[in-house]
Order: structure tokens, then C-alpha cells, then sequence
């Protein structure tokens, strides 16, 4: 009897389950040798955001989300990976081994990132209207985790993966302690995110151009 | 005066488009028109400044017009550079592309200060960083391809930061406005005494590393010395003088919710250890640069620092001092870059052990340059004399910000540096075969109004212009 009454309900199992997801396709792309299995996996994490927006949607019954997910589909689950996919098969570039570290130690930084992000904002005082107030946590420890990833990898397909997958973490963390804001408002950032998508592909192409090759290893000249 | 903010809205993005198309004589006259219609509007601010438009997404006060006239006087001035920089010979595709470019970037930072709303200034800035990272790629040499790469990568991640901040404080205003409303500032400043401490400090932290990023406050300010120097010469003088300058009006926009909803003393704090840090770090580089645009670059590091660290004294006449710092930073470092663009032109190098005799080279940019130098070093009668004089007295006048006595000799140190560049490359002997003359009379006239702009701002602000930074600097009480 006690143990039922301490069961999560569906609903909270459902979008904590949903918002892990999010993070652990974020340490499959952190050690993915791929580009192209990066920016797949890419597509798949906004396959979940675009999810758990929809969940929401249909269990608080609210209306803007609906179109919310929609449109975070189509733009992060088909446009976006299919702008960077078409760019790889063109560029004919696959395999890029740009580990800074090896994988298990880049591994071992993310969880332990992971876990101080997730204990960190989980012990804020932020409570939650409509998603389980844990699932803000794994949205901070995502957007550690992709902070690493732009870091520990070397290449620039990576690197842009990596600010794209942040901004799905800042998307969870939205969802769960902003759910409310204005539809208007979330399709302007979505938009900009398209803006920046294409900038971003227009520069690695230039990059290419330049250098024949994804790696960042050749752009030392500059120190900052 | 709604009216003005819509054609501000619409006028620069519209000259971007038409850029596209045109002749590029004609693109440079379009953009130098559309820098004096900005002027213009601004300027029909300054009075009133307190305006909506469209329903309430357009606001402007006091502190987003002082930002305004930054921007806009900026925007004018480079426009007039950039037709002297950027000859029709380099080609229609190439000069076509950096109008419309260029045109389209200044309307990111006029609109930046005109929307009403956290998340609608986040997408501006956003909008100021995709623009300036093409700009700054624009030149196709690997160096500019390595600097716009890393600026858009570490610009865009800071900006992620942001967009967190700005989710955060939504959440704040949720407690007390309920699930949905609109970000705007008016609502935010009616409800902040009422928002939950710990969440707006929160937001606050990530907004200053956020959009800390593109203001150049260390530790995140690495993209900076090498998109500025870079970029073409009118891009880092908007780079410099505006961009910077409208980073750090998104970061007052949460110090002031920050301030009705926790009190000064936290939002204090955090700007003064990141001034501080930015005001070393850029003293000790300055004095070692031997880049040209670097050297500027590192300069406006120095600056930013040094307005962080005057919003963080409590003394209203500092606050006053910033704002002026912001409209005196911009006049000085534009005509820096300006005369900098000028000597790189002339000397073929940014190498400033290349560069002698400018004086003699260029008989009216040079010595232009030395003055925007001296400015920059906070030398009288300029603007920055005046706005530092009233940081540090602002400082001063409460013994808790002792850290007023500590700026002044950090000032003092990146002005060394300075002054001895300006000694070195100005002063020295004409290299043999060097031409004398100007390459350009647009680039001579852009200079001349920076300079009479910031002596103005240093012997005697217009009246109308000191009541709008009273008028700011009280909003930011």
C-alpha cells in the first residue's frame, strides 16, 4: 500500500524517462566516431524534446504546445539534420576521429559533469508546474554534458552538434519550469535557431573549402 | 513619437536588402542615408525618451535610447568609413555582400535596445552574432575563416547561457504572474519584489556569463581580439563601439530586475570581480600587443571592464559616469579603428613594427589617431576624461568601493600601453617610399566626427543628453 502511494505516476515516469533520454543520446554523441551517427543522434534527442513538449501538451492540455512540438519537429528533427547530412555527403567526409581524450575518460568527465549538474540545479529552490521539477536537473546536466562535447571534440561538425544539442537541453529546461511561455515568443527563438543553423553551415563549408578537411586542427593560428 | 521606432525597425533592413541589388555606389550612398535616418530618429528620442510602438513590442526608455544614440552615431559614422574602405573596384559581388551585410548588422543592434522584452532581446543579440560572424568571414583568408568560427561558436554557446537566464527569470515572474505572460520590462519591474530570491540570482550569474560573452568580460571574452582584428576594419568598429556596447544593455536589463527583486549588493558583486578581471587581464596584454587591431581590441576588453566595475559602485554620479562611458567608448574606439584602417591601408601591415612615421604619411588621419588614442587613455578634453573622472569619483565618494583607487591605477596601465604605440608608430620616421596622402577623404571625415563627437562628450555634453543619462541612471536605480 505504501509502496504504491510512493510510485511515481505515469505521467511523472513518462517525462522523467523522456528528459534521461535526452541526456544519454547526448553522451552517444559525446563518443560517436561518426559525423553522420552524431547529427542522426542529433535528430533523435529533438525526436524526444519535440516528445515530451507533446506530452505535456496532451496531459496539462496546453493548447501552445501542440504547436510548439510540431514546429520543433520539422525544423530539429528533419530540416536541421538533413541541412548537415546533405552537407557531409557532399563534402564526402565520414569518419572523423576528433577524441580529444579516449573515449573512457571523456565518458568519466561527462558523468561526473553530469552528476554535479544534476544535483546542482536539482537543489535549487525551482518548483515545477507541470513537469517533475528532477527532470529541470537532468536539463542542466545535458547542457554540461554538451558544453563537453563542443570541448572534447575536434571537429567541427561536432562542435556544431554540440551548441545545437544545448540549446534542446535549454528546450527540456523550458519545458519544465517555463511551459507557459508565449507561443509567439517560442517560435521567434526556433526561428533564430534556424538562422544560426545555416550560419553554422555556411562557415563549416567555408571551413571545408579552406582546408579540405572537418578537423579544427588546422585553425591555430589564432590565440585568442 | 511611435512612429520613429517603426522606421527605425524598418529602414536598415530594408537598405540591407536593397544593397543586395544595387550598384555598390549606390549601396554606399543608401547606407550612409540610412545611417543619417537612424541618427535622425534617435535623435527625436532624446527628448521623450519613454515611447511604444506596435502594441507594446517596441519600448524604448531612457536607458535604451542612450544605447540608441551609441548605436546609431556609430552606424553613420562607419558608414561614412566603409565608402572610403571599401572601393567599388573590389568588386560588385564582394561589395554588394558587405553592404547588405553591414547594413543588416547595424539593424540588429538598433533593434536590440527597441524591442520590449528579455526574449525578444535575446533573439536580437542572437541576430547581432550569425550577421557579424559572416561579416567577419567575409574577407576569405584562413585567418578571418579560424576568427569567425570561433567567435560564432563561442558567441552562440554564451548565448545558449543566455537563453537559459532568460527561461530563468521567466520562471521567476510565473510565481507571481501565473503560467503564461509576456517578458516585457515594464511587467517584469512591477512584479520583481515579489520574484523568489535564489531563482533571480541564478538567472542573473547565467545572464552575465551569458551575454558576458559577447561584451568581451573576461574569462569569456577569448573570440574577441581575433574577431577584431580580422573582421574588415568598419566591422571591427562596430564589433568594437556597438556590438560590445548593446551586450552590456541586455546585461542591465536583468541587473535592473535583479536590482528591485534582491537588492543591489549581489548584482554589484559579481559585475565587480568580473570588471576587475577584464580590467587586469586586458592592462597586462595591452602593453605586449603587436598587432594594430589587436591592440584595440585588447582596449576594449579594458573598457568593458571598466563599465562593469563602475555599475558596481553605489553612488548614482557613477552610474552617470557609465552611461557617458558607453557613448564616449564608442565615439573614441570607432575613430581608433577608423584611423587604424587608415595606417593599414596606407602601410600595407597591422604590424606595428612596420608601422612609422604615420604622421607624416597621413597628414590628417594620423594625427587623428593619435588624439582618438589619447582619448581611449582617458587624456582631457575628451569624453572618456569625463566619464572615468566620474566613475572614480563615484567611487571614491563611499569608502566600501575602494576598489575606485585600484581602477585608476589599472586605467592607468593600459593607458601606458597605449601612449607608447601611439609614440611608436606615429611619431617615427617616414619609411623610405612611402607615399604621403590620405587614401581616402570619407574615411578623413568619418574620423573628424568621432573626434568632434568625443571632444563634445568631454567639454560640454548637450544638455538634452545629460538629462537622458540622469534620466537612465535613475531607471537603473
Amino acid at each position: 500500500m505504501v509502496a504504491a502511494m510512493n510510485a511515481p505516476s505515469t505521467f511523472t515516469g513518462g517525462s522523467e524517462a523522456i528528459a534521461l533520454a535526452v541526456l544519454l543520446t547526448e553522451f552517444a554523441m559525446l563518443r560517436a566516431p561518426l559525423s553522420r551517427s552524431q547529427v542522426r543522434l542529433y535528430a533523435l534527442q529533438s525526436l524526444a524534446v519535440s516528445g515530451l513538449a507533446l506530452f505535456v501538451a496532451i496531459t496539462k492540455h496546453l493548447d501552445a504546445l501542440y504547436a510548439l512540438a510540431a514546429l520543433s519537429f520539422v525544423l530539429k528533427v528533419v530540416v536541421v539534420p538533413r541541412i548537415v547530412i546533405r552537407f557531409l555527403r557532399e563534402s564526402r567526409v565520414e569518419l572523423v576521429a576528433s577524441h580529444r581524450l579516449g573515449v573512457a575518460s571523456m565518458v568519466l568527465i561527462s558523468v561526473v559533469a553530469a552528476a554535479f549538474g544534476f544535483f546542482v540545479v536539482g537543489s535549487l529552490p525551482i518548483h515545477a508546474k507541470f513537469l517533475p521539477t528532477p527532470s529541470f536537473g537532468l536539463a542542466g546536466a545535458e547542457i554540461l554534458v554538451a558544453f563537453l562535447l563542443v570541448i572534447l571534440r575536434s571537429d567541427v561538425v561536432s562542435q556544431a552538434v554540440g551548441f545545437f544539442s544545448l540549446e534542446n537541453g535549454v528546450s527540456v529546461a523550458s519545458l519544465v519550469i517555463a511551459a507557459g511561455l508565449p507561443l509567439i515568443l517560442e517560435m521567434v527563438l526556433l526561428f533564430d535557431l534556424l538562422v544560426a543553423v545555416v550560419v553554422f553551415g555556411v562557415l563549416i563549408r567555408v571551413h571545408h573549402g579552406r582546408t579540405q578537411t572537418l578537423s579544427t586542427d588546422p585553425l591555430e593560428q589564432l590565440r585568442g | 513619437m511611435a512612429w520613429s521606432l517603426v522606421v527605425l525597425l524598418i529602414a536598415p533592413v530594408t537598405v540591407s536588402l536593397a544593397c543586395l541589388w544595387m550598384p555598390v555606389r549606390v549601396a554606399q550612398a543608401l547606407s550612409v542615408a540610412s545611417g543619417a535616418l537612424t541618427v535622425a530618429m534617435v535623435t527625436i528620442l532624446v527628448p521623450a525618451p519613454t515611447t511604444t510602438a506596435l502594441g507594446g513590442w517596441l519600448r524604448v526608455d531612457a536607458l535604451s535610447v542612450v544605447f540608441l544614440v551609441a548605436v546609431a552615431f556609430l552606424y553613420l559614422a562607419t558608414a561614412l568609413f566603409a565608402v572610403g574602405y571599401v572601393r567599388p573596384a573590389v568588386g560588385t559581388r564582394y561589395g554588394r555582400r558587405f553592404f547588405a551585410g553591414f547594413n543588416l548588422f547595424a539593424w540588429a543592434m538598433v533593434i536590440t535596445p527597441v524591442v520590449n522584452g528579455l526574449a525578444l532581446l535575446w533573439v536580437a543579440v542572437e541576430v547581432t552574432t550569425v550577421v557579424s560572424a559572416l561579416l567577419v568571414a567575409i574577407d576569405d583568408t584562413d585567418r578571418a575563416a579560424e576568427a569567425s568560427w570561433k567567435y560564432l561558436l563561442i558567441a552562440s554557446m554564451g548565448l545558449g547561457i543566455a537563453l537559459l537566464a532568460t527561461v530563468v527569470m521567466y520562471y521567476a515572474g510565473s510565481t507571481v504572474f501565473g503560467g503564461s505572460y509576456q517578458l516585457f520590462y515594464p511587467k517584469l519591474m512591477a512584479g520583481a519584489t515579489h520574484f523568489p530570491a535564489p531563482v533571480v540570482r541564478l538567472s542573473f550569474v547565467l545572464a552575465v556569463l551569458g551575454y558576458g560573452t559577447k561584451m568581451g568580460l573576461v574569462p569569456v571574452h577569448t573570440w574577441l581580439p581575433d574577431a577584431h582584428s580580422e573582421a574588415p576594419t568598419p566591422v571591427s568598429a562596430l564589433l568594437s563601439g556597438a556590438l560590445l556596447a548593446v551586450s552590456f544593455y541586455a546585461i542591465l536589463r536583468f541587473y535592473q530586475v535583479s536590482v528591485r527583486a534582491i537588492g543591489p549588493a549581489f548584482p554589484r558583486n559579481v559585475l565587480l570581480g568580473l570588471g576587475v578581471a577584464s580590467l587586469a587581464l586586458a592592462a597586462l596584454y595591452l602593453a605586449s600587443q603587436r598587432d594594430l587591431k589587436r591592440l584595440l581590441a585588447y582596449s576594449s576588453i579594458e573598457h568593458m571592464g571598466v563599465l562593469a566595475i563602475g555599475m558596481s559602485f553605489s553612488a548614482p554620479i557613477a552610474v552617470v559616469g557609465v552611461l557617458l562611458h558607453v557613448l564616449a567608448h564608442a565615439a573614441a574606439k570607432g575613430t581608433a579603428f577608423f584611423g587604424a584602417g587608415s595606417a593599414v591601408r596606407k602601410f600595407g601591415t597591422k604590424d606595428l613594427g612596420s608601422i612609422r612615421g604615420g604622421i607624416g604619411v597621413l597628414p590628417w588621419s594620423g594625427p587623428m589617431l593619435v588624439l582618438a588614442m589619447l582619448g581611449l587613455c582617458a587624456m582631457p578634453p575628451f569624453g572618456i576624461f569625463r566619464s572615468e573622472f566620474l566613475i572614480v569619483s563615484g567611487g571614491l565618494s563611499d569608502p566600501k568601493d575602494a576598489i575606485g583607487a585600484v581602477l585608476v591605477v589599472l586605467v592607468t596601465l593600459g593607458t601606458l600601453g597605449l601612449s607608447w604605440f601611439a609614440g611608436q608608430t606615429m611619431l617615427g620616421s617616414v619609411p623610405e617610399g612611402t607615399v604621403r596622402g590620405e587614401t581616402s577623404r570619407f574615411i578623413v571625415a568619418s574620423m573628424v566626427l568621432g573626434l568632434v563627437a568625443l571632444a563634445v562628450l568631454g567639454v560640454h555634453p548637450p544638455a538634452q543628453l545629460s538629462n537622458l543619462l540622469a534620466r537612465a541612471a535613475g531607471e537603473l536605480r
